[in-house]
């Protein structure tokens, strides 16, 4: 009964193979980042330090630390998301509660999606042009921080209507059934059941903006700047700051006679700041996971 | 207003979705507390029909309605307050949906969205929406637990404790019994014989019998037509005004 086939013994080698492929494209993907991680913090080591963090660059940038750079990515993250997580939150809502399908809402659909892959240096002269030239807002802080806005706006939209859709629509008849208004609906059951996935969208949205060195090199970012140390409101909104993509940038290629740990303690830093808030995304999807009440 | 003896009046009601016609012409009142049982097969239109009575045919893309209906002697379409409207009547859908909210909650949910703020009041009200859907003594003890926990049986009962919950004067069921066992559909048919005294219900079903056991009158629908409305045991004798009737219930069809 249980003797094997021909058929069966293709079936196993088969299985089998399928296995060993699939599992080596999976080491392929983590093999790359930790290794690239593990270089990364081998050559910064010498140079890591909580002073590094503090301390403004020295002597041409040669020398001293990263704290005017990371205090400027702080604020164009902060900021941006300040500005986009409401608009984009709201919009998904109105997109994906109020409307009902026709011409005009696909067409808007489209435009959200295409609009998130647009390229970053596209939303820098785009920037350029409607911030710091057209709104008068010159090179600054905010400007740059707006254009990092416009960036992650659409893919904000985009992953918090698939938040709210995650949501059974019989949910939502059965409150309208019972006189609900759309409102009521969305303030006590959708939003409730979907506020998880929406900020998990928005924290991924951090990493991309504080990674983007384009955008905001046309809009708000100088080669350098020195600020007071250890003052966190040492940058103005409407001043020119630091990041440290662009000072990543700096160190490697625009300067000689870096030493070597400099440009890689910058690069850890920067992959620890993506990193830590990737990591606040997953704590916040298996704290909705957890919670699951369907 | 002029109260007449009918709850809902429909008059040349057609529906089409994407250029498809799922009700025809259809005229039919419902008095005031009586059992109106509408039977008919699949994709006969009964589902859309209530649909329309309480306006959730609104939110449906790609369809177009004519024809006019009167709730309680008020053009539904002109209405501006379309909560108030629903609040008139208890919809309770064919497949139960427990909101993800404890049971409690789910119950005391449509009396606080219309403004119920006193917590005696609510709580004596859950109890009694509990109690006439047959579910109290089996959740009592865990009125905290999530709706969506219940079993698919207690959820039914669940969504007509909702429906009942905003004092609705009419109450609609679409094929409630589709997913609960026969027993609970037994205790459920005997809380609504106890409560047609006080209320409209209209009764969709697939089941002839259960039609036969609880309407006073009954109306057959076919592909969108209404056939035939009339008293129950006219629907059910051997000589109905229409022959596809007496087929339909017959079982010789459908």
């Amino acid at each position: 009964m249980f003797q094997a086939t021909r058929f069966s013994r293709r079936k196993r080698r088969y299985e089998l193979l399928a296995r060993a492929v699939l599992f080596l494209m999976t080491l392929l993907i983590v093999a790359p980042l930790v290794l690239i991680v593990g270089y990364l913090v081998y050559q910064a080591w010498p140079i890591l330090s909580l002073d590094f963090l503090l301390t403004n660059p020295r002597n041409g940038m040669r020398a001293g630390g990263i704290w005017s750079p990371l205090l400027g990515t702080i604020y164009l993250v902060v900021i941006s998301l300040l500005v986009a997580t409401p608009i984009g939150v709201l919009a998904a809502i109105f997109l994906n509660e109020y409307t009902r399908e026709n011409w005009l809402t696909r067409v808007i659909n489209m435009a959200v999606l295409n609009l998130a892959g647009v390229p970053s240096i596209v939303h820098a002269l785009f920037g350029l042009g409607a911030f710091v030239l057209f709104a008068g807002l010159g090179k600054s802080v905010l400007a740059a921080s707006l254009t990092l806005a416009v960036m992650t706006l659409p893919v904000i939209i985009a992953s918090t209507k698939e938040a709210l859709a995650a949501v059974p629509v019989p949910f939502r008849e059965a409150c309208w059934n019972v006189g609900a208004t759309r409102w009521q609906t969305i303030w006590h059951v959708v939003l409730p059941n979907s506020v998880g996935g929406i900020l998990t969208g928005v924290i991924l949205q951090v990493s991309r903006a504080a990674g983007e060195t384009a955008p905001i090199m046309f809009t708000g970012v100088v080669f350098y700047k020195a600020i007071k140390e250890g003052d966190p409101f040492a940058y103005s909104l409407f001043g020119q700051c630091m990041a440290l993509s662009m000072h990543l940038f700096t160190i490697s290629t625009q300067v000689p006679g870096v030493p070597k740990a400099l440009p890689y303690g910058t690069a850890v830093v920067l992959l620890g700041v993506v990193l830590a808030v990737n990591a606040l995304a997953i704590l916040v999807r298996l704290r909705l996971r957890s919670r699951r009440k369907w | 207003m002029v109260t007449s003896s009918n709850m809902i009046e429909i008059r040349g009601l057609s529906v089409r979705f994407a250029g498809h016609e799922v009700l025809k012409s259809v005229n039919l009142d419902v008095r005031r507390n009586e059992v109106l049982g509408i039977i008919g097969p699949a994709q006969s239109g009964k589902t859309t029909l209530l649909k329309v009575v309480n306006r959730t045919i609104d939110d449906t893309p790609d369809v177009s309605v004519t024809g006019s209906v009167h709730v309680d002697g008020a053009d539904i379409w002109k209405l501006k307050d379309l909560p108030a409207l629903r609040r008139k009547i208890g919809m309770v859908a064919p497949l139960p949906v427990g909101l993800p909210l404890s049971i409690f909650d789910n119950v005391a949910f449509a009396p606080r969205m219309a403004g119920l703020r006193d917590r005696h009041e609510i709580e004596a009200r859950v109890e009694r929406c509990l109690r006439k859907a047959a579910l109290w003594e089996e959740v009592k003890d865990r009125l905290d637990s999530l709706g969506t926990r219940l079993s698919g049986g207690q959820q039914q009962r669940l969504t007509i404790a909702r429906a009942l919950s905003h004092d609705p004067e009419i109450l609609c069921l679409d094929e409630f019994s589709i997913a609960i066992d026969p027993v609970t559909t037994m205790r459920i048919e005997d809380v609504l014989k106890e409560m047609r005294s006080q209320i409209t219900i209209i009764l969709v079903t697939n089941l002839v019998q259960q039609a036969r056991r609880l309407a006073d009158r009954t109306a057959f629908l076919l592909n969108g037509e209404l056939v035939e409305v009339g008293s129950t045991e006219e629907i059910f004798s051997e000589t109905p005004a229409d022959q596809r009737t007496f087929q339909y219930v017959r079982g010789i069809f459908g």
